[in-house]
């Protein structure tokens, strides 16, 4: 697992993709925190939510290459040859990427410094509200990866990881479209954005990170299963 | 080392590989010999544990690769058809990275450093691979598949795209490494077959045909009176000719040989010698006979022969053998001399 996760976290910076990803959510944060401590604004978990979109929007772009790359250049016959169980294949590519993900929310910690610095905050919030990013990044990137698993051509993972991830945000927003009371309810426990949005507030919630965490789980496991099929085709 | 038998393998409908048997012992070097899609990558992927099976079973050193296939994975080394490289890597950070994936127990350093040098690409270390030639990315690919030294090399038409030079160099290092390793080939190119192994086994339409020597082959196929025609002419015109003549069974082009000549396999049916009908046939049609031989087909004949015959079953009469029967190694040990190729 070591070595597929050291490689793959490598390759995001031998190509511009790292860079740019980082530099995305560095210009982001970098920009709501500016405009928002300007206007007397304190709340770095607040920051951190208001994220959500943006990680919906941007972690396609990481997780497009991590199966269908392998696969487009005949490597997979180098991993599933090698002696390494499937699961620590795909653990090793999807904690890459969550790292590079990780990565990505640093500054944040600089924010809360300067914030602490002036008013009084409450530091439990802060790092409930990152436990949420990144669970919400972990959930992401297993959907992104499963689809990766599904094709050879990165350019159709990323557009149709894009399509789920909206898709798993706005559920509930789509969902009031049709009038089927039921439907509407389940689709507004399931959305991500439901799910995130309790992490902004301090109240601890166990069902919010079960649910982070059982859609992750889902996910390795499917796209295990995805490469154990191909083995059958 | 490899045990294969009764070994299956369905693509939907499409039978890929047809009830398969064969064994191979430890320090042979064996050649799957057939035409593109006949089946032999398919093997290869399933000995190697890349695809599974519809039916049989595969072991190597008495490991099953469906039920502990990571201890089977361990001792092989697999050198697919397409390199399998990570081209934005350097060469050393990609036998670094094999290494570590096969989680290899040697030191690194000397291990590595040794494979560069036996494959000579020592040079080559800190390029790209993506700037490299088709010969070095080929030689990487090979020494992946030699990292962690396993027993048995399994190689997937290993000089396709090579230049002749880098052709004879991997024929030099595949011999050097027959001595310590099992090693099987595949390989649609007969010359490489026949100067590297000792055995080879032919495939066609998913079954085996023939599993024996080469000299072997050779020799049963030369007790039929083949004729062996060059004949300036057109070629489809003089392969339908030829065919019309009695006695002759079928006709085989070998494809242009010189300037206008083409080269003609034909086979005659039993107990007819028809050589002098031949003869005849070409000066009625007006044609030029440049030669004419009979007997002593080589391997390109055997194999083109072989896998043109609709009927499985008629190829293996012809060899008057059944093909599930590996062959006696032991007997063929002192035959085929392949360091002086």
């Amino acid at each position: 697992m070591l070595a597929i996760f050291k490689r793959e976290f490598k390759s995001y910076f031998k190509t511009p993709i790292g860079y740019i990803f980082l530099a995305a959510y560095y210009f982001f944060f970098g920009l709501f925190f500016s405009r928002y401590f300007e206007g007397g604004f304190t709340l770095v978990p607040q920051l951190l939510i208001s994220m959500a979109m943006i990680v919906t929007f941007t972690l396609p772009i990481i997780t497009m290459r991590l199966l269908s790359e392998d696969r487009r250049q005949k490597v997979d016959q180098l991993i599933l040859t090698a002696p390494v169980r499937l699961s620590s294949i795909v653990l090793g590519k999807f904690f890459a990427a969550f790292l590079v993900y990780a990565i990505g929310f640093a500054p944040t910690v600089i924010f809360e410094i300067i914030v602490a610095g002036r008013v009084k905050v409450n530091v439990f919030s802060y790092f409930y509200a990152l436990l949420g990013m990144f669970l919400l990044g972990a959930a992401l990137i297993s959907i992104g990866l499963f689809i990766s698993s599904l094709t050879e051509s990165p350019a159709m993972a990323a557009m149709i990881t894009l399509v789920i991830n909206i898709l798993a945000i706005f559920m509930s927003s789509l969902a009031v479209l049709v009038d089927i009371d039921w439907l509407s309810k389940i689709c507004d426990k399931l959305a991500f954005v439901s799910a995130v949005d309790s992490f902004e507030k301090t109240v601890f919630s166990i069902p919010d990170i079960v649910y982070f965490l059982s859609i992750t789980a889902a996910f390795l496991f499917l796209t295990v299963r995805s490469l154990e099929k191909k083995r059958w085709a | 080392m490899i045990e294969v038998s009764s070994l299956s393998k369905k693509y939907g409908n499409h039978l890929a590989v047809d009830n398969v048997s064969f064994s191979i012992n430890k320090g042979e070097i064996v050649g799957f010999l057939g035409p593109n899609g006949a089946g032999k990558s398919t093997i290869m992927n399933i000995i190697t544990g890349y695809l599974s099976y519809t039916a049989g079973k595969v072991t190597v050193d008495g490991i099953d690769i469906m039920n502990n296939p990571e201890a089977a994975k361990k001792r092989i080394g697999y050198l697919p058809e397409i390199p399998p490289l990570y081209i934005d890597m350097t060469v050393r950070e990609y036998l670094d990275f094999i290494f570590d994936l096969k989680k290899v127990k040697f030191p690194k350093n000397a291990h590595i450093e040794e494979i560069m040098r036996l494959v000579k690409i020592t040079d080559v270390k800190g390029r790209l691979i993506k700037n490299l030639s088709k010969g070095y990315r080929q030689r990487v690919g090979f020494a992946g598949a030699l990292v962690g030294n396993p027993d048995v090399l399994i190689l997937d038409e290993p000089t396709v795209g090579l230049d002749p030079k880098q052709i004879l160099d991997m024929r030099v290092l595949i011999t050097k490494l027959a001595k310590n390793h099992t090693i099987i080939l595949s390989s649609h190119i007969l010359p490489e077959i026949q100067s590297v192994c000792k055995r080879v086994i032919i495939i066609n339409k998913g079954q085996i045909i023939a599993d024996d020597t080469a000299d072997n082959l050779s020799q049963k196929l030369a007790q039929d009176n083949t004729v062996t025609a060059r004949i300036i002419c057109d070629e489809d015109d003089m392969k339908k000719a030829l065919a019309s003549v009695e006695g002759v069974k079928s006709v085989i082009s070998l494809g242009k040989k010189e300037n206008g000549a083409y080269e003609f396999s034909i086979v005659p049916n039993s107990g007819f010698d028809i050589r002098a009908a031949i003869f005849s046939k070409v000066k009625d049609s007006g044609k030029t006979l440049l030669s004419l031989s009979s007997g002593g087909a080589s391997l390109e004949q055997i194999f083109l022969r072989l896998t043109e015959l609709e009927d499985t079953e008629e190829a293996r009469r012809m060899l008057g053998t059944d093909a599930g029967d590996p062959v006696n190694t032991e007997e063929s040990e002192e035959n085929g001399d392949v360091s002086d190729i």
